[in-house]
């Protein structure tokens, strides 16, 4: 029997560290080689790390939401043969379990102990059985305090548990972590009472991961950045009708096009123009970055989030090779397979709800960018020709502005060529 | 001057302030403390660590009298032991100064502001202090109250002159020929005990039926025994009326109505001591109070949003121990921590000869609680550590709850048995039943064993008696 170590790989150029958001396994688990055992996150990506070998797990390296740097030992295996850990990690609290010297006196004094039990500490220290817990009487007589280590009282705290509804399954009643493992597996026991009472229960979530991450992008955003938001509606009427030509004529290797696509193109025009719109402001140099080529963010919902991947060169790119990376990102964010480099390095962003669109919105900057085009849902409302109301497809765009370096005039100019080009739509193919 | 703003101030750095200062320069919080004289508080300056420097100088030349007058078993003998006084209190106050400076070095590595000065609230964001060089505004998001206690005055007895309270007993500068203790707590106790070893005539007078009113007759009796052998006169049930016109003499009224007198050199007045609540604009803030003390809760909070107090000044029990504990969570509250008190056992120790310590219920205190108690005692008697260094007077007591055995009040005394209160701490904060401490191994030969076997005798099997 070996031991073997896993060490938390590279997962991305210029990482140094990774937040572990996942555990696939626990202590005591048998896996097979490229099982998953872990998902770890970076500033942009989440990694999955699988097992090179067969084994038993026998040590995790942290807890969810901890950050690790990138080289440290984040599980330890039990396999068959040979191990590599020995020569690599001296004694570690693996090996202080194997067979000591009889002269040691600090293992001589220890109590007796299975070396077969001891690589499994958390196996070993659960109480027999969970079943007390389970009982559904009050915890403890009226009036009686609940027993319980400062450890746990605090732990109990953190977590908005009131340890007065906590079964103790420890001597005398005492409330172990396990006690508090399993109320949060299980939840407070509610008495059952009428269908209509008030909840006061209070459920502490903790922000990690991604959620975290958007967390702080957001507040960084927010505080930093005084957003000029400017809304105009713009009749895309000619804009459906080309699309929709397009559409039934595509070749079936193509990507359905969306509105996305004409935006992008439109936008490329629109920065070509003005190139200040397409820019990294940093803020602490004061010096802002004008990039040539424009990397369109596009602000896409999966399960855990938020997420921007981004079109590279967009400058660059046909319409229709813009809408099949649109499709090719969109399924990458969604299956969480996209990489770091396909959620980094946009230099300005769209934000787009669909059907769920909304009439006006207030995009939040994708810091340090300076700019953000929203897409709100199109509707056909009623439009004055001049002589009479008629049906209209009408979409409104609602984009933020940093005012430190962009000026309202420059952000109406940019719209108003956003919404000319969109309208006339065979403008954003004309060649200048 | 120049308008101090900061997220955090201190009023008083004594040990409940200094703590709450450091604890939140660590947090990264920016932070002022107070204080009107050296940073350390009573505690440092005139209570608990000199106290114990005068206790140990008198133990040291109790222990050289005791040879000399060839009293000792251990045949040792000596010639003429002498004391130097003035040399004993400056030693003391090296202590102290090191301490002093201690304090201030680890607020100055905490990054703390120290203001020297008297502080007193303008509002509850807002604190004036009244420095050597003038007027100080500090104004801050969070206060914390830590102005601690003072010693109480008789109104027959006031401080001055012949009457002293411990501050200044604790820097005199001979050794009083007949020294008379007002008051028979631990304070007036562990002074009184401390110049009767120095050579004092000691007479403690006290108004209750007995000394020590707060501990049972059980854990009080080796403290008698000894304060007779030390020929110190306990009047118990005897009012103090006043000073003699000479200034001589304490004018007493003992337990039958009668009038009388007791010489004295130094008049010490320990009757207690109460919270410090004016100087410091409580007036200004209108708090809510808790008797005499300010009110707070279990986040010491005081009714102020934003205003926090800890220590003496929010009841009793009045310890630095409690106090440091209180400030160390109050500083992790205003960093954002979630912290609140729940803290089971606060030791308490008096350095009486022998010492005692107690923390939990006492038998008594548990009986009343309604539980249904077992108790095991072991007398030091019966330990061979004790033997060894001739203190074989004192015991350990376990009280615990007869149906589930936790443990419930652990109480000793003994000579050195306040080293004891880190593990009965540790016991009932841990929720120790007594099979958890009769199954922890105590080292031998030690005094701790007198522990383990008084939760073995609790469970009907204790293994030296």
């Amino acid at each position: 029997m070996g031991e073997y170590v896993i060490k938390l790989p590279d997962v991305g150029e210029g990482v140094a560290e990774a937040e572990l958001v996942e555990w696939n396994v626990k202590v005591g688990d048998l896996v097979r080689e490229d099982m998953v055992l872990a998902a770890v996150m970076t500033d942009k990506a989440t990694v999955e790390i699988p097992s090179p070998v067969d084994g038993e797990i026998i040590w995790l390296g942290g807890e969810i939401g901890e950050v690790i740097p990138i080289g440290s030992p984040i599980i330890r295996l039990k396999i068959e043969g040979e191990g590599h850990a020995v020569a690599v990690e001296p004694a570690k609290p693996v090996k202080a379990e194997a067979p000591a010297p009889a002269d040691k006196p600090v293992e001589a004094a220890k109590p007796e102990r299975k070396p077969a039990l001891a690589p499994k500490p958390q196996e070993a220290s659960k109480p027999a059985s969970a079943k007390p817990v389970f009982n559904t009487s009050a915890p403890r007589g009226e009036g009686e305090k609940p027993l319980a280590s400062p450890a746990v009282r605090q732990r109990a705290r953190d977590n908005g548990v009131d340890l007065r509804q906590v079964s103790g399954t420890g001597p005398a009643g005492r409330i172990t972590h396990e006690d508090l493992d399993g109320f949060f597996s299980r939840g407070a026991q509610k008495p059952g009472v009428a269908a209509l009472s008030p909840d006061n229960s209070v459920k502490e979530i903790k922000v990690v991961g991604l959620r975290r991450k958007i967390a702080e992008k957001m507040a960084i955003a927010k505080s930093r950045i005084p957003h000029i938001t400017y809304v105009e509606e713009i009749d895309v009427t000619s804009l459906e009708e080309l699309r929709a030509a397009l559409n039934t004529k595509k070749r079936p290797d193509q990507a359905k096009l969306t509105i996305l696509p004409f935006l992008m193109r439109a936008m490329v025009k629109a920065i070509a123009d003005q190139p200040q719109l397409n820019a990294l402001y940093d803020d602490e140099a004061n010096i802002i970055h004008q990039h040539g080529g424009v990397h369109i963010g596009i602000a896409a919902q999966t399960p855990g989030g938020l997420v921007v991947p981004v079109v590279k060169h967009a400058e660059a790119r046909t319409l229709w090779d813009c809408a099949a990376e649109v499709n090719l990102l969109a399924d990458a964010a969604k299956t969480g397979t996209a990489t770091r480099e396909q959620l980094s390095g946009s230099t300005i962003t769209i934000t787009s709800l669909g059907s769920m669109g909304g009439v006006v919105t207030t995009p939040v900057i994708n810091h340090p960018e300076v700019a953000i085009i929203g897409v709100n849902k199109i509707m056909i409302r009623p439009m004055w020709d001049g002589t009479a109301f008629i049906p209209r497809k009408m979409m409104n765009l609602s984009s933020s502005f940093d005012h430190r370096v962009i000026d309202g005039w420059d952000a109406a100019v940019f719209i108003q060529r956003i919404k000319a080009l969109l309208e006339t739509p065979a403008m954003i193919f004309v060649e200048d | 001057m120049k308008d101090i703003t900061c997220k955090l101030l201190v009023i008083g750095a004594g040990p409940g302030g200094y703590i709450c200062a450091i604890r939140a320069g660590q947090l990264n919080i920016d932070t002022v403390i107070v204080e009107a004289a050296k940073v350390g508080g009573t505690c440092l300056m005139v209570g608990c660590i000199p106290s114990k420097a005068l206790i140990h100088a008198a133990d040291e030349f109790a222990k050289v009298a005791h040879f000399a007058a060839k009293q000792t078993p251990l045949g040792i003998s000596v010639s003429d032991p002498a004391i130097d006084f003035t040399q004993t209190i400056a030693w003391k106050d090296g202590i102290v100064s090191r301490l002093n400076n201690g304090v201030a070095g680890l607020l100055k590595k905490a990054n703390v502001k120290i203001v020297t000065g008297t502080a007193k609230f303008r509002d509850g964001k807002t604190v004036e202090v009244e420095t050597l060089t003038g007027q100080q505004i500090i104004r801050a998001e969070n206060i914390v109250i830590a102005t601690g206690s003072a010693p109480v005055e008789v109104p027959t007895l006031p401080f001055g002159g012949n009457v002293i309270s411990s501050t200044e007993a604790l820097s005199l500068e001979t050794v009083p020929e007949k020294l008379v203790v007002v008051g028979g707590g631990y304070i007036g106790l562990e002074l009184g005990t401390a110049y009767a070893k120095l050579g004092s005539k000691v007479t403690v007078v006290e108004a209750q039926s007995k000394i020590l009113p707060q501990y049972d007759a059980e854990l009080t009796r080796p403290i008698v025994k000894n304060l007779n052998a030390l020929g110190v006169t306990v009047l118990t049930g005897v009012k103090a009326k006043g000073m003699s016109a000479k200034g001589d003499a304490l004018l007493i009224e003992k337990a039958d109505g009668k009038d009388d007198k007791i010489a004295a050199d130094k008049v010490l007045v320990t009757v207690g001591r109460k919270p410090v609540t004016t100087g410091w604009g409580l007036e200004e803030v209108d708090l809510d109070m808790d008797g005499k003390f300010v009110r707070i809760d279990d986040k010491c909070r005081t009714s102020m949003r934003g205003v926090y107090a800890i220590g003496d000044v929010t009841g009793e029990p009045m310890l630095a121990h409690r106090a440091m504990a209180q400030g160390e969570m109050v500083a992790e509250i205003v960093a954002g921590h979630n912290r609140s008190w729940d803290k089971r056992a606060i030791a308490a120790v008096c350095f009486t000869d022998p010492e005692i310590v107690t923390v939990g219920l006492s038998p008594e205190e548990a009986k009343q609680a309604g539980h249904e108690v077992k108790i095991g005692l072991f007398p030091f008697a019966a330990n061979g550590r004790a033997m060894t260094q001739e203190g074989e007077e004192g015991f350990v007591r376990v009280v615990a709850a007869a149906g589930n055995h936790l443990v419930l009040g652990i109480q000793a005394v003994g000579t050195g048995v306040s080293e004891l209160s880190a593990s009965f701490a540790l016991a009932l904060e841990m929720g120790a039943r007594l099979e958890d401490i009769a199954g922890t191994i105590h080292a031998h030969p030690t005094q701790s064993e007198g522990f383990q076997e008084a939760a073995l005798k609790a469970l009907g099997h204790a293994l030296h008696i």
